[in-house]
């Protein structure tokens, strides 16, 4: 299912990280970043929330404006802890929103979907992660060092929002694709990129029969967190069962990191991996006009410990969220 | 695309794991444990002049605090990951366990923090442990005459 939009701009955009993401590759790229991982707060969950909600305050800050119509918002912990403590302080209506990693894009599409129907004029998506919650979570303790395989994501760190409004501004969010659940029997709860790429492949066939567009409209296509091993299982899922060859396509999760040097395994995951890489050099090689046409694809696991235990598989889903320079 | 079909595209695309690597490094670095417990259990007889059976806890708890001191320095979980096996079968694997869920729930609280998740990781260990521990007294005591 994908909606075209009309009259829908991304304004701005602000991301807050922590220090691993800080000293990748695209460590000069991020408004904000600490060395910390409890960000100067006591609790890893209260330092999540203070990343989600400084970058709120930057976007706006960057835009002059003092608030928003409307804050959606979502993260990995349970009840959605970090967004919901983030919107008390914003203090405007609030949709709290998951779908594990295909967070973002999934915010971007509520909200574009009420400004173009001009229920609302702006709206502020944001989603955090947070290494240290996500891993208690879904995981061990995090001083815990047990063994794991070379195609473990790593979870990154920090806040990312996107003002969008009914403004005119440079980036134009010209269409979203709602995904569809997957499962093709994944159980290893390790090997995320397998459970996701499935789901990937989904929208963005979907997103081109929807759109009549070939592959080649766009001159980025970038999946959240496949990690370095999911990005090749997409490539040659997409080659065997649908015939496309994607040729300019990257993964945030393999662009955050420095796989080689930084001890991340496969790349980095989580519901803001794929904004960081996106709210800081796509939109700025957006911004310099070496990029036109940018599909932007979150992907998400929908894992649930309590189920993988039950011997289930693991579904998986993605949404899209089509880009464009405003000529 | 079917299941197999696909569990065979993820199986091209996901590295083998060094296991012979891994093994090797397992059995050298817990031979080295080895080594260590028997310097202590040496060390203790003679220091405090008692037998062996009655040095070896002494031996354990030595191991234990020093592993949940580096657990605790955030040190120990850099060096489990690269040793694996050969830090967590032996006891030190089971303390270091232990400090690092305790150190995750102290937030929670001293009952419902640390309380009721210190063994999140080792309840299985110690569960199992007991029952085997069990079975296999008793096969001892019916079969072998205790």
């Amino acid at each position: 299912m994908t909606f075209k939009f009309k009259n829908v701009y991304l304004n701005d955009v602000a991301t807050v990280t922590g220090p691993y993401e800080k000293n990748g590759p695209l460590g000069k790229y991020f408004d904000k970043s600490y060395d910390d991982m409890y960000f100067g707060e006591n609790t890893f969950e209260k330092g999540e929330t203070k990343l989600l909600q400084e970058s709120i305050d930057i976007v706006l800050s960057k835009l002059k404006k003092e608030t928003t119509d409307l804050f959606i918002s979502g993260d990995l912990l349970n009840q959605d802890v970090s967004s919901n403590l983030a919107a008390l302080k914003l203090n405007v209506p609030y949709l709290g929103i998951y779908n594990a990693c295909a967070t973002s894009m999934e915010g971007l599409i509520i909200a574009s979907s009420l400004i173009d129907s001009k229920k609302i004029n702006n709206a502020i998506c944001s989603v955090s992660s947070h290494n240290c919650t996500a891993e208690r979570q879904f995981r061990y303790p995090v001083e815990y060092g047990g063994s794991k395989p070379k195609v473990t994501t790593f979870t990154a760190t920090g806040g990312a929002s996107a003002y969008i409004s009914n403004e005119e501004s440079k980036i134009k969010i010209e269409s979203g694709t709602i995904g569809k659940v997957t499962d093709l029997g994944i159980t290893d709860v390790f090997n995320m990129g397998a459970v996701m790429a499935p789901a990937a492949a989904d929208t963005i066939k979907e997103h081109l029969i929807d759109t009549k567009r070939k592959i080649d409209y766009y001159d980025l296509i970038v999946t959240g967190d496949l990690g370095i091993y999911g990005k090749q299982i997409l490539m040659d899922y997409m080659k065997e069962e649908f015939n496309i060859e994607l040729n300019k396509y990257n993964d945030c999760g393999v662009m955050l990191y420095d796989l080689e040097k930084q001890d991340v395994y496969a790349g980095g995951s989580g519901p803001v991996c794929c904004p960081l890489v996106s709210y800081s050099v796509i939109i700025n090689r957006m911004l310099k006009g070496e990029l036109n046409r940018v599909l932007l694809l979150s992907t998400g696991a929908l894992h649930s410990p309590t189920l993988v235990n039950q011997k289930m598989s693991i579904p998986a889903i993605c949404h899209a969220i089509s880009l464009e320079v405003v000529k | 695309m079917q299941k197999e079909k696909y569990k065979k595209l993820v199986d091209k695309n996901t590295p083998k794991e060094n296991v012979g690597i891994n093994a090797l490094k397992a059995f050298l670095i817990g031979g080295v444990m080895g080594i260590i417990g028997q310097v202590l259990i040496d060390l203790y007889t003679n220091l405090f002049d008692i037998s062996t059976k009655d040095a070896a806890p002494f031996m354990i708890i030595t191991l234990i605090l020093i592993a949940s001191i580096l657990t605790a320095f955030g040190v120990f979980d850099k060096i489990v990951s690269w040793a694996n096996c050969g830090l967590i079968v032996p006891i030190t694997g089971f303390a270091h366990a232990m400090t690092s869920a305790a150190m995750e729930y102290r937030k929670e609280g001293l009952i419902l923090g640390i309380g009721a998740n210190i063994f999140k990781l080792t309840g299985s260990v110690i569960l199992y442990g007991v029952v085997s521990a069990y079975v296999f007294g008793l096969i001892r005591f019916l079969f072998f005459g205790g």
